[in-house]
Parts: C-alpha cells; sequence; structure tokens
C-alpha cells in the first residue's frame, strides 16, 4: 500500500490506464445503451418505464460504492497520515454526488408513471436523500479551512461517521414497509431478473464503475498539482 | 417515420424516460468536463510555477 502512496509512482500507474478506462467507459455505455434502448424487452407490469432501471439502479450502486471508496480512504488517511488518501476521499465526493443525484431524479420519474408520485417519504427514499446531504456536507467540510490538513480531517470524520448510512440503504427494503421494491440483482438466491434485462444493467453499472475511475483519475491528478502549487508558493515565500 | 415516433414516444411514457436519461447524461457531462478542465489549469499552473522558480529570480513571487 506504501508503494501507491507516493504521488509520483501513483501519477504513472494512473496516466498508463487512463486511456484504457476512457476507451472502455465509451464502449460499455454505447453497448448498454443500445441494449437498454432498442433490445431490451419491456417489463410485463410496467411497460417501457422500466427503461429508466438502465439508469437509476447503477448510479444507485454507485452512489453506495463511491461513498464506501470515500469511507475507506478517508479511514486510510486519518489512521496511516496518509497525504494521496485524502486526496483520493476529496476527489471522489463530488462524482458519488452526481451519481446520487441522477439516482433520486431518475427514481423521482420513475416514482410518478408507477407509484403515481414523485416522491415519498419512506425508509429508501429518505435514507438515499441522507446520503446525497453526507455528501454535500463532506464537500463543504472539506473546503471550509484554510490548512487543507484541517479540512481533511474534519470531512474525514464526517465520512466515516455517515458510513452507518449505508447498510440502512441497503435493507431499508427488508426491515420497514417501503413503496420501493426490494433487490432483483443483489440477492442471496440469485437474480431475479431475466438475461435481457440483466445484461444492459450490468453494462451500465460496468460503464458507471469505470466512468467513475476515470473521472477520479483525472480529479487527483488536479488535486495532486494543486498541493503542489501550495507546496512551491510555501516555500517561495520562505525564501 | 412512424417507426421513429413510436420509439420515442415509448409507449406513452416518453414524457419520464427520456428526461431521466438526459439527466444521467447532463450530470456526468459535467462532471466530466469540470474534472478535465480543473486538471489541465492546475497541472499548467505547477508547470508555469516551475519554469518561473527556474528561470527568471523571483520579482513576481
Amino acid at each position: 500500500m506504501h508503494r501507491f502512496a507516493n504521488p509520483t509512482r501513483f501519477l504513472k500507474v494512473a496516466n498508463a490506464i487512463f486511456p484504457w478506462c476512457a476507451g472502455i467507459t465509451a464502449l460499455l455505455l454505447a453497448a448498454g445503451l443500445y441494449l437498454a434502448l432498442f433490445h431490451s424487452p419491456p417489463d410485463y407490469q410496467q411497460g417501457e418505464t422500466v427503461r429508466i432501471m438502465y439508469i437509476h439502479v447503477p448510479s444507485a450502486w454507485m452512489a453506495l460504492f463511491v461513498y464506501a471508496c470515500m469511507a475507506v480512504s478517508s479511514a486510510v488517511a486519518l489512521i496511516w497520515r496518509h497525504p494521496l488518501a485524502d486526496l483520493i476521499a476529496k476527489a471522489a465526493a463530488p462524482i458519488g454526488a452526481g451519481f446520487t443525484l441522477i439516482c433520486l431524479t431518475t427514481g423521482s420519474l420513475w416514482g410518478k408513471p408507477m407509484w403515481g408520485t414523485w416522491w415519498v417519504w419512506d425508509a429508501r427514499l429518505t435514507s438515499v436523500l441522507i446520503l446525497f446531504f453526507l455528501y454535500l456536507g463532506y464537500i463543504a467540510l472539506v473546503n471550509a479551512f484554510d490548512d487543507p490538513t484541517r479540512g481533511h480531517r474534519a470531512a474525514g470524520i464526517l465520512a466515516l461517521v455517515g458510513v452507518v448510512n449505508l447498510p440502512i440503504i441497503k435493507f431499508s427494503v427488508e426491515w420497514w414497509n417501503t413503496l420501493h421494491q426490494p433487490a432483483s440483482v443483489l440477492r442471496l438466491d440469485g437474480p431475479a431478473i431475466y438475461p435481457t434485462m440483466l445484461w444492459p444493467l450490468l453494462l451500465m453499472a460496468t460503464g458507471f464503475t469505470l466512468f467513475f475511475v476515470t473521472v477520479l483519475i483525472l480529479r487527483v491528478r488536479s488535486e495532486i498539482a494543486a498541493a503542489k502549487i501550495r507546496n512551491l508558493q510555501l516555500s517561495l515565500a520562505q525564501g | 417515420m412512424d417507426h421513429l415516433m413510436a420509439f420515442l414516444s415509448m409507449g406513452g411514457k416518453g414524457g419520464y424516460i427520456w428526461p431521466a436519461y438526459l439527466i444521467a447524461a447532463v450530470v456526468l457531462i459535467a462532471l466530466l468536463v469540470n474534472s478535465l478542465r480543473s486538471a489541465r489549469i492546475q497541472e499548467s499552473r505547477l508547470a508555469a510555477l516551475r519554469q518561473a522558480r527556474r528561470g527568471i529570480p523571483e520579482d513576481d513571487a
């Protein structure tokens, strides 16, 4: 792990995999969109509206996955003081917030024709809204200090406290009566969904994951450059 | 043309489906463009700063 804590080595690896990530993201999303819009059948209950699933479900998975990545990086940064881990957590936050926003808005657009309402204050929807606010709180906190180290530490603690929300989101559909349907793919007895729907879903999910990696590399690069600029200016000021 | 209209109307639910895809596209493209821009800006600032430090004496520091 320490080997990759070195920004120079990180940049070398990141720059090498970057074009591959970007290219494969484009291919996966193109294939996923084609299958989702043209090839997959309408649902026997939901009709065409089910096509919102191919955006909504992968973005919901990403909302949780990116938060987990952010929390692990924050923990690594807080425990072992790896400066790169702080930068990764900070770089991941806006991407996670973006996916959560997509999840909430597409869910709303799916809820209206299916449930007859844009929004209900049930356990699943409310806990995802809280996740969105956790992302926003993290972003606000990490930028709130003149000394970036203090910002990273305060925001890192917030990220770790917020982890309690992840199992609540995942199991909310089982613990409470909600309008939201239970899991169809990530369940113990295997996916309860036809392959013609499962394939575009998995392609979109993998595409979103690689999109996350691609954008994360860009954001970490700009964070590393910003940190170097700060150090240079500091050393200039001190003569 | 009829095929296209039928496809766009999505069984009458196009008004919900297309905005969902559009919002996702807008958010993801905005993230990508913002990240590309800030990487380019910060890295060129860093390069300029390093060059200034190596070359001309620190009259602007």
